[in-house]
């Protein structure tokens, strides 16, 4: 059933990878930066990480979408559709990872902390050789959770002319008009990538409660 | 280059347009709400029949997973383009509505399983000692200890279900999203229509996400 119809689902599917990967990977720096500026000691910072947050998690990522794209073109900010997509949807994640950020290193014990200042360790040291290291393995289920969010975000920039999985089978079906098969693929394999990563997550989890049981 | 310079907000135009927009967010609003009541519904259902035999449950928690693994975009394009082609024929807002409703429905029957696995077990067989018929154990036993604690849940996934609304502008539901886009087309004004919407979800799910928040904290005092 329509196997011809795969090869421009697959191009699109490529798309879809890439824009996936380039967005976790800036959803990721963003958190940490975020994540640890929440916790910052200085209040202007902790403001600013505060608000962008907020901001992000306040508002639908359709709409930061089309901001990006039609909106930043009118302060002289020109983007192009792959880079507006990327930016709006790694802000995003980022801003939901920061909070993961965050809360993971506030459920690192405290004695850890004071055992760290009882070794003399600096504060950085402290976040870098003690807390981090505990908080980062907390935080790998709900990031996993986050990057299967983002993989089927990524449908929606679709929206904006980028020509991902969901563009190429929209298109597909205005010009063939063969609506059936096309949908069936493209949920397929949407199913076909996701399913495997919550899998991946699931069994990670289970892991790191075993590890934290420990 | 240095265009943004000049660039200024136009707050005369931005108050212009503010009561369409904000007419355009009751629709949202209306969406949001009549979809979360179906996804209420269909998340206790599918819930239900997880726990029923396995000729149910395999089916239904395939479903549940896929459901799951697709973006709410496709699925409402495959609902938008496909029931019409076997005679079904709805309005846009149904379709987007029953969209919703189906996807977070399926994340909704998550909430509604982990609330049912978090009543004790006593509790079921204290109901099988009184002799409670099914029925009767559910309503009177089960629901009312299993419900309350979700509440937190629910409350996210209404905020998240509101913040994905403006997908249904892509079938062509004329919502805040859709809205400002015919508003910025028509004149060319992509800042303040775009910017105002922003602010518009943000001035409805910020102290929305303050209560949820107030209600978790209370449900985590009772637990201690």
């Amino acid at each position: 059933m329509g196997i011809d119809l795969l090869p421009t689902l697959l191009r699109g599917a490529g798309i879809t990878i890439q824009l996936t990967l380039a967005s976790a990977a800036l959803a990721l720096v963003v958190a940490l930066i975020a994540g640890l500026g929440r916790l910052s000691p200085w209040k202007p910072i902790r403001i600013l990480a505060g608000t962008y947050v907020e901001v992000f998690r306040g508002t639908s990522v359709l709409v930061q979408l089309f901001w990006f794209y039609f909106a930043l073109p009118l302060f002289g900010i020109r983007l192009d559709a792959f880079a507006a997509g990327v930016l709006a949807l790694g802000l995003n994640v980022g801003a939901y990872g920061a909070e993961t950020v965050r809360g993971s290193i506030l459920s690192v014990p405290r004695g850890q902390i004071e055992a760290g200042i009882a070794l003399n360790f600096s504060a950085a040291q402290r976040m870098r050789r003690i807390v981090l290291p505990q908080a980062f393995v907390m935080m790998l289920p709900p990031f996993g959770n986050n990057l299967i969010e983002l993989l089927k975000a990524t449908a929606l920039v679709s929206l904006i002319t980028i020509p991902e999985m969901t563009f190429e089978g929209y298109s597909l079906q205005m010009t063939t008009g063969r609506t059936n098969e096309i949908f069936l693929w493209l949920l397929l394999l949407y199913f076909a990538v996701a399913y495997p990563l919550t899998l991946g997550v699931r069994a990670i989890e289970r892991r790191v409660s075993a590890f934290l049981r420990a | 280059m240095f265009d943004w310079i000049t660039f200024t907000w136009d707050m005369e135009f931005a108050l212009e347009i503010l009561p369409q927009l904000l007419r355009a967010a009751w629709i949202t609003l209306q969406a949001t709400v009549v979809g979360f009541a179906i996804a209420v519904v269909v998340g206790l259902v599918l819930a239900l029949a997880r726990r029923g035999p396995r000729i149910v449950s395999w089916p239904v928690t395939f479903l549940i997973e896929f459901i799951r693994s697709t973006p709410l975009l496709v699925q409402l394009y495959v609902l938008y383009f496909i029931l019409p082609l076997y005679g079904v024929s709805l309005s846009a807002f149904v379709t987007g509505v029953i969209g919703l409703g189906l996807h977070y429905g399926a994340y909704l029957s998550e909430v509604y399983r982990a609330g049912i696995e978090h009543v004790d077990k006593g509790q079921w067989e204290a109901a099988i000692a009184l002799n409670f018929d099914r029925r009767r154990t559910w309503t009177n036993i089960v629901l009312p200890q299993a419900l309350p604690p979700m509440l937190p849940m629910f409350g996210n996934y209404f905020i998240v279900m509101f913040k994905e609304t403006p997908l249904l502008s892509a079938i062509t539901v004329v919502e805040l999203l859709q809205t400002a886009k015919i508003i910025g087309s028509r004149t060319f004004n992509y800042v303040e229509p775009y910017t105002l919407v922003g602010l518009i979800f943000l001035a409805l799910s910020y102290p929305a996400a303050l209560v949820v928040n107030r209600l978790e904290a209370r449900f985590a005092r009772q637990r201690q």
